[in-house]
């Protein structure tokens, strides 16, 4: 094939490892014509000595590198063809300047030639898919996918990253997101530093301590982050605990979500502690749990429930949801006071009152034990909270949202109580008295109904019937 | 110091310890009157005798079968397969002999079989192949991937000197094409330690052989993002620096592991498992993992191309991870 076009020849590729190549002599000189695969010029390599053939026909325009000069195998040696000009790079040079296989016997594959120089290949790739395209393919989880490592600093920092911008894809928040934001939020903390560690008062020798608990920034959970605050003299610094945390904004989101009201009843316990005090050998020994009062609260407010399905119920949007059972939640003090959680008791319903003493006996367990499953503290319906035990008589807990009501149990407490004899005169009798109060969300729950609810509670924990429950 | 290629590189750290030890000897396809088909062992000959540098059958079965035997004999053998994938071939008496030697009857097989790795250079389906994770997956055989001339030499000189068949994978694409600094006195490079070939903060790139400089390429153009990423290099795949990779994985959060082998079942599969089992909370992307499609190696340039991860490729994957 005679041309016209100048066609390059290239320092060829003189097996698998070889990298350069010495020209030891040219065979034809510039202005000579060459044939296609006439010997061109003679090559030496650290493995073999060889001819290179011509790549095409046509006249020997250039030489470009001289006799006993090393070059890298590509390297442009001459041209053929054309007006001595360089050849135009093509997208696919399958000029082959074959080297000799056979000039190496005993390793030929190490001698296989290998035409196209690195730079022709590389035009000859195909396209590769280009980052956007690839990231536009993935799913777009990213607002709420939390990844291991950054959960993982969440929990110990006690952020929540929903409130962290996120810059990863979909708006993910990555490890470098919550740092830095963890950072912006710590970064007067080194000012504050200086002034938590005033010299200790001799009345307060706990204040040594200080330095040691105040470098830990403020988690910085808050959209805006809290302005940090120095430590006055006497004071200590610990950080708040994730759960603390969580506790924290679940009660301030309730108080401003639910219109708050809360109403008491005095109940007289006295069949119930009769009762209870029959039972009790049997339940401990044959079942290994305790009938407390709070069981027997507990049984009569979910069966009190069916009948008033609205405080079982809950506010959604322009909906009033109601339901045909009843997941009971008990609020379980941890850490001796200092956290609280809520297991719930699902489809309580269905409990006499042998089966709601064990089950609430095992998430009370679990949930001291930490084994609690994520699915056990969600879904109630209803919540109990019982800060009798410390012999408080009343209060006004806060409604676990989105629930409608929440039931306080208080001490069942000795009074002097006025009934009526069986003639019918007024006597002043010892009585067990508990309070029982009801919170509820007054934008479902007006005081008459929560006053019926209460009034039907009572008149079934004072006349228990064992046969029905 | 004096700067040599790999190749070169392996050729002084065997020199060495043939002069060192007596008991060193080569065998091989072509290893003797050739010099070998790469020309590591040029000369050899001529220095050290014809019982030492031994020119055997085109029977890769032999070679090791007679390094296993010289070797619970007391010698130091030093095989060259002609190329790794020939290894195939002496698989019964590398797996099932050498390997189990030791486990069996507490005799040490200290052999070196040296393989001649990897593509690049449309060296087709039977020139081309990275087969160390098939190795590494046997009990009792250890794998060397060098990718420096320095660490060329010194895990050279460590395998042979290691009481237990090592495999040796020494990459094609770098004999010639890599230079470097290489002490000329003897010195060992231990098997099992990485190293850091560039450090960073925002990826990890695991990898190892000649796809460290592919790495390392990318990462040069990932500077130009503003990421920073850091290349850890195995050194040797089998035993592998776990706590090496580990740490990097949990100061990076974000881990590309990359290898020329082909993906399924290829080493890097063991590594992202092991990261996704051990440093999982302290992710923030999946492990990726880049490696050739699951094929054979092809012959025509281009496709070869298409098949050994390029440059381009691990931009785009490094770019991904960053972005994620």
């Amino acid at each position: 094939m005679a041309t016209t076009e100048a066609i390059d020849v290239v320092m060829p590729q003189m097996g698998v490892s070889v990298s350069e190549g010495t020209i030891t002599k040219w065979l034809k000189q510039e202005g000579d014509q060459v044939e296609a695969d006439e010997s061109l010029l003679e090559i030496s390599t650290d493995k073999v000595d060889t001819e290179v053939p011509s790549p095409a026909s046509g006249t020997l325009t250039q030489i470009l590198v001289q006799e006993g000069e090393t070059v890298d195998v590509g390297t442009k040696l001459a041209v053929i063809g054309g007006d001595g000009a360089s050849a135009e790079p093509k997208p696919e040079v399958p000029e082959p300047a074959t080297a000799p296989a056979a000039a190496e016997s005993a390793s030929v594959f190490d001698a296989v030639s290998t035409p196209p120089t690195a730079d022709t290949v590389e035009e000859a790739q195909p396209p590769q898919p280009t980052p956007s395209e690839t990231t536009e393919t993935q799913s777009s989880n990213g607002k709420t996918f939390v990844s291991p490592v950054v959960a993982k600093i969440a929990s110990e920092h006690g952020v929540d990253p929903s409130q962290i911008p996120g810059t990863g894809r979909g708006g993910r928040v990555t490890k470098k997101d919550i740092l830095d934001f963890i950072e912006s939020g710590a970064q007067a903390a080194p000012q504050a530093a200086p002034q938590a560690a005033p010299p200790a008062p001799p009345a307060q020798p706990e204040a040594p301590k200080t330095p040691a608990a105040a470098p830990r920034p403020a988690p910085a959970a808050a959209p805006a982050p809290v302005a940090p605050v120095a430590a006055q003299a006497g004071e200590t610094f610990e950080p708040v605990t994730a759960m603390r945390r969580g506790i924290a904004e679940h009660m301030r989101r309730s108080l401003d979500t639910s219109a708050h009201v809360t109403s008491a009843i005095e109940v007289d316990m006295s069949k119930v502690s009769a009762i209870r005090a029959k039972l009790k050998k049997e339940y401990q020994e044959s079942y290994g749990v305790n009938p407390t009062y709070l069981i027997f609260v507990a049984r009569a407010a979910t069966e009190t429930l069916r009948d008033y399905p609205w405080i079982n119920g809950e506010l959604r949007g322009d909906q009033i949801v109601t339901r045909s059972y009843v997941n009971l939640g008990f609020a379980v003090e941890l850490q001796d006071g200092k956290g609280l959680i809520v297991p719930v008791v699902k489809n309580a319903e269905s409990l006499n009152l042998l089966g709601m003493a064990r089950a609430v006996t095992d998430i009370a367990q679990r949930a001291r034990d930490k084994k609690l499953l994520p699915d056990e503290v969600q879904g109630g319906t209803f919540t109990i909270t019982n800060p009798g035990g410390y012999g408080t008589f009343h209060g006004t807990p806060v409604i676990s949202q989105p629930q409608a009501a929440i039931l306080g149990t208080y001490a069942v407490v000795k009074r002097p109580w006025v009934i009526q004899d069986d003639m019918g005169q007024d006597v002043i009798a010892i009585r067990p008295i508990m309070n029982l109060t009801l919170t509820y969300d007054h934008r479902l729950v007006d005081g008459a109904l929560a006053g019926r609810f209460l009034r039907d509670l009572r008149q079934k924990l004072e006349t228990w019937d064992e046969s029905t429950y | 110091m004096a700067e040599l290629t790999y190749l070169q590189a392996i050729s002084d750290g065997l020199r060495t310890e043939m002069r060192r030890d007596k008991r060193v000897f080569v065998i091989g396809e072509d290893v003797g009157v050739y010099g070998g088909a790469f020309k590591v062992t040029l000369g050899f000959q001529e220095e050290f005798g014809h019982w030492r540098v031994l020119d055997a059958p085109l029977a890769e079965t032999a070679i090791v079968g007679a390094c296993t035997g010289a070797a619970i004999m007391g010698l130091r053998p030093v095989a060259e397969m002609q190329f790794a994938d020939f290894i195939s071939c002496a698989w019964d008496h590398l797996v099932t002999v050498a390997a189990k030697q030791r486990y069996r009857a507490g005799t040490p097989v200290p052999i070196t079989v040296r393989l001649p790795s990897g593509g690049g250079f449309s060296g087709g389906p039977f020139h081309s192949q990275n087969p160390e994770s098939s190795f590494a997956h046997i009990p009792g055989l250890k794998c060397v991937c060098p990718a420096t001339p320095e660490d060329a030499k010194g895990l050279l000189i460590s395998a042979i000197e290691d009481p237990n068949p090592v495999l040796y994978f020494e990459h094609k694409h770098l004999y010639r094409r890599i230079k470097g600094e290489v002490p000329e006195e003897r010195y060992t490079v231990p098997l099992g330690k990485a190293r850091t070939h560039r450090e960073g903060d925002d990826i990890s790139v695991i990898t190892w052989g000649a796809m460290v400089y592919t790495a390392e390429e990318a990462a040069q153009q990932l500077d130009a993002d503003g990421v920073s990423v850091e290349i850890i290099d195995l050194r040797t795949v089998m035993p592998w620096d776990k706590p090496a990779v580990l740490e990097s994985a949990r100061k990076t959060s974000k881990v590309l592991v990359l290898h020329e082998d082909t993906r399924t079942g290829g080493f890097g599969a063991e590594i992202a498992a092991t990261i996704a089992e051990e440093a999982f909370e302290d992710l923030d992307a999946p492990v990726k993992r880049i490696a050739a499609p699951d094929t054979p190696v092809p012959f025509s340039p281009p496709l070869e191309k298409a098949f050994i991860p390029q440059v381009d490729d691990v931009t785009a994957g490094l770019r991904e991870l960053a972005a994620y």
